[in-house]
């Protein structure tokens, strides 16, 4: 592999390691990753569903999100593709605040966006003041090419669980792959463990 | 974020197929549309690389490299012929 | 790397001398990629400026101001360096003279590089196959190889008109919009010449001009487009 004489790309240098996951790159952008077109929904037609292992499915539309408690979070992101980003301000509706109420017996979950995408994740990592669904970041409203209107936002794991244009999420009896797990990601992805693909 | 086109794929898919696919025509699994793989819309740098059907959206190719193992889902094509 | 050449203030073209190489075919590209002190890589395709016949593999890069390699390509780069390359690749937007013509090529912005490729290469071969290359630029100042384009057009062996879409000098005499059906319906060939199209450039710039050109009754199989992303290069 030869080495380009003077290269150092887009990277900041000036951070503390010790935010830093092993094998990541801090940058100052927020680059735009997808695995398809950006959904636009509506806001009048837009709803956040949970619904699966609970008695009675639960909804809100956009105007009843909004309504709800909402936080102000500023957290370090880690994209597999090996980018972190520091200190990125969200404004959003704690995921325990959109459970609060609900019973169930389900341990893991799968989020369901617009355009298909799943992810799945434990249910555990959703609560206890770990997962959001956002719809501001940097102050202002969320745009669509980062997640908007909505995206979930769950900073302690690898971003590919932060669904984009998140519409809801499913309680589940037995764990089951998203988009990214089906293909070889990691199941749970911490990054702190490197874990990036199935079986690290 | 507009697709790019599988052009901007086709070094990868040289290095997992080992062969020059953007001339081979591929059909979509779930539309039946006929289509040069340099036409399929292609969303790159993300976790893995996700080609579609451009008429109906429906994921055709799926690319993930994870290390040293590449792999290749191509479930949503029906078929995968060489240019004429 | 060999040689730099300025085309335009913010694009140029760079010359290198390759290790092991088979030759290539006009309108592929090659995949740059970087590679820091720490193992940090960058990865990006660009099209082949040169023909299979000219001596040095040449790249035009535009210099995106927030992009990763194209500053260090066009800034940084210095006689005597070494890049990674991967390559030649592309095997449908390429064009050789069994593929025929008449041949419509149209460039928005950084697209007319592999252009330049096709048109070298139809000229080294003499080929008598009509070639016409419709560019989009923003303005004069925006055009890359103009001396070069302007010395191909004078032979008149190819047809070379211009769109001139945020600035025109005075006096201009050219397009100056964005292409649209009625702007290519008066430069491509009617469609019973059946031409061979490609077009090249931001993608917002080439899936206008497809579907224009599929409004004007060209077949969809004739045409054969590459998208460089929403800002080119």
């Amino acid at each position: 592999m030869a080495i380009s004489r003077g290269f150092q790309g887009r990277r900041r240098d000036d951070v503390d390691p010790a935010r830093v996951p092993p094998g990541q790159y801090v940058t100052r952008d927020f680059p735009v990753l997808s695995a398809g077109p950006t959904p636009h929904t509506p806001l009048t037609k837009w709803d956040f569903t949970i619904r699966g292992l609970i008695d009675e499915p639960v909804s809100w539309t956009w105007e009843e999100l909004l309504a709800l408690p909402s936080e102000t979070i500023t957290v370090d992101i880690h994209c597999v593709t090996k980018w972190s980003k520091l200190d990125t301000v969200w404004k959003g509706v704690s995921i325990d605040t959109l459970l609060d109420g609900t019973e169930t017996s389900a341990e893991h979950v799968i989020a369901f966006c617009d355009g298909g995408y799943t992810t799945n994740l434990p249910l555990a990592d959703l609560t206890g003041g770990r997962a959001w669904i956002a719809y501001e970041y940097g102050g202002d409203p969320l745009e669509p090419e980062h997640g908007g209107p909505a995206r979930l936002l769950v900073p302690h794991l690898y971003f590919w669980k932060s669904a984009k244009w998140v519409r809801g999420l499913e309680l589940l009896y037995q764990d089951t792959p998203g988009f990214w797990e089906y293909y070889g990601y990691h199941n749970y992805g911490d990054p702190w463990k490197e874990q990036r693909y199935r079986g690290d | 974020m507009a697709a790019l086109d599988g052009n901007a794929i086709a070094g990868t898919l040289v290095a997992v197929f080992d062969t020059e696919l953007t001339n081979a025509i591929g059909a979509c699994a779930r539309c039946g549309r006929r289509s040069p793989v340099g036409e399929f819309a292609v969303y790159l740098r993300g976790p893995g690389t996700v080609a579609r059907c451009r008429h109906c959206a429906t994921v055709v190719m799926v690319i993930v490299e994870a290390g040293r193992v590449s792999c290749v889902d191509l479930q949503g094509l029906e078929a995968l012929e060489p240019a004429a | 790397m060999v040689e730099i050449v300025e085309e335009t203030a913010r694009t140029k073209s760079i010359a290198f001398e390759l290790e092991s190489w088979f030759g290539h075919r006009a309108g592929q590209h090659v995949d740059v990629r970087l590679t820091a002190e720490d193992g940090y890589q960058a990865q990006r395709s660009y099209s082949i400026a040169s023909a299979p016949e000219d001596d040095n593999l040449v790249l035009t890069v535009e210099r995106l101001d927030d992009g990763e390699v194209s500053p260090y390509l066009v800034d940084e780069l210095r006689p005597g360096d070494r890049l990674e390359l991967r390559g030649p690749i592309g095997g449908y937007f390429v064009w050789e003279a069994a593929l025929g013509g008449p041949v419509l090529l149209l460039a928005g912005g950084s697209g007319v590089v592999p252009f330049r490729s096709i048109l070298r290469h139809h000229q080294a071969i003499e080929s008598t196959v009509p070639l016409r290359l419709l560019y989009s630029a923003r303005s004069l100042e925006d055009v890359i190889y103009r001396q070069e384009l302007t010395g191909v057009a004078a032979k008149g062996a190819v047809d070379i008109r211009y769109t001139l879409t945020r600035e025109q000098p005075e006096g201009w005499q050219g397009y100056r919009r964005r292409i649209d059906e009625e702007l290519l319906g008066e430069v491509a060939w009617s469609r019973s010449e059946q031409p061979l199209v490609y077009a090249c450039g931001p993608t917002a710039f080439v899936e206008t001009a497809a579907r224009a050109l599929v409004a004007l009754g060209h077949e969809p199989g004739r045409i054969r487009l590459e998208r460089f992303g929403p800002t080119g290069g």
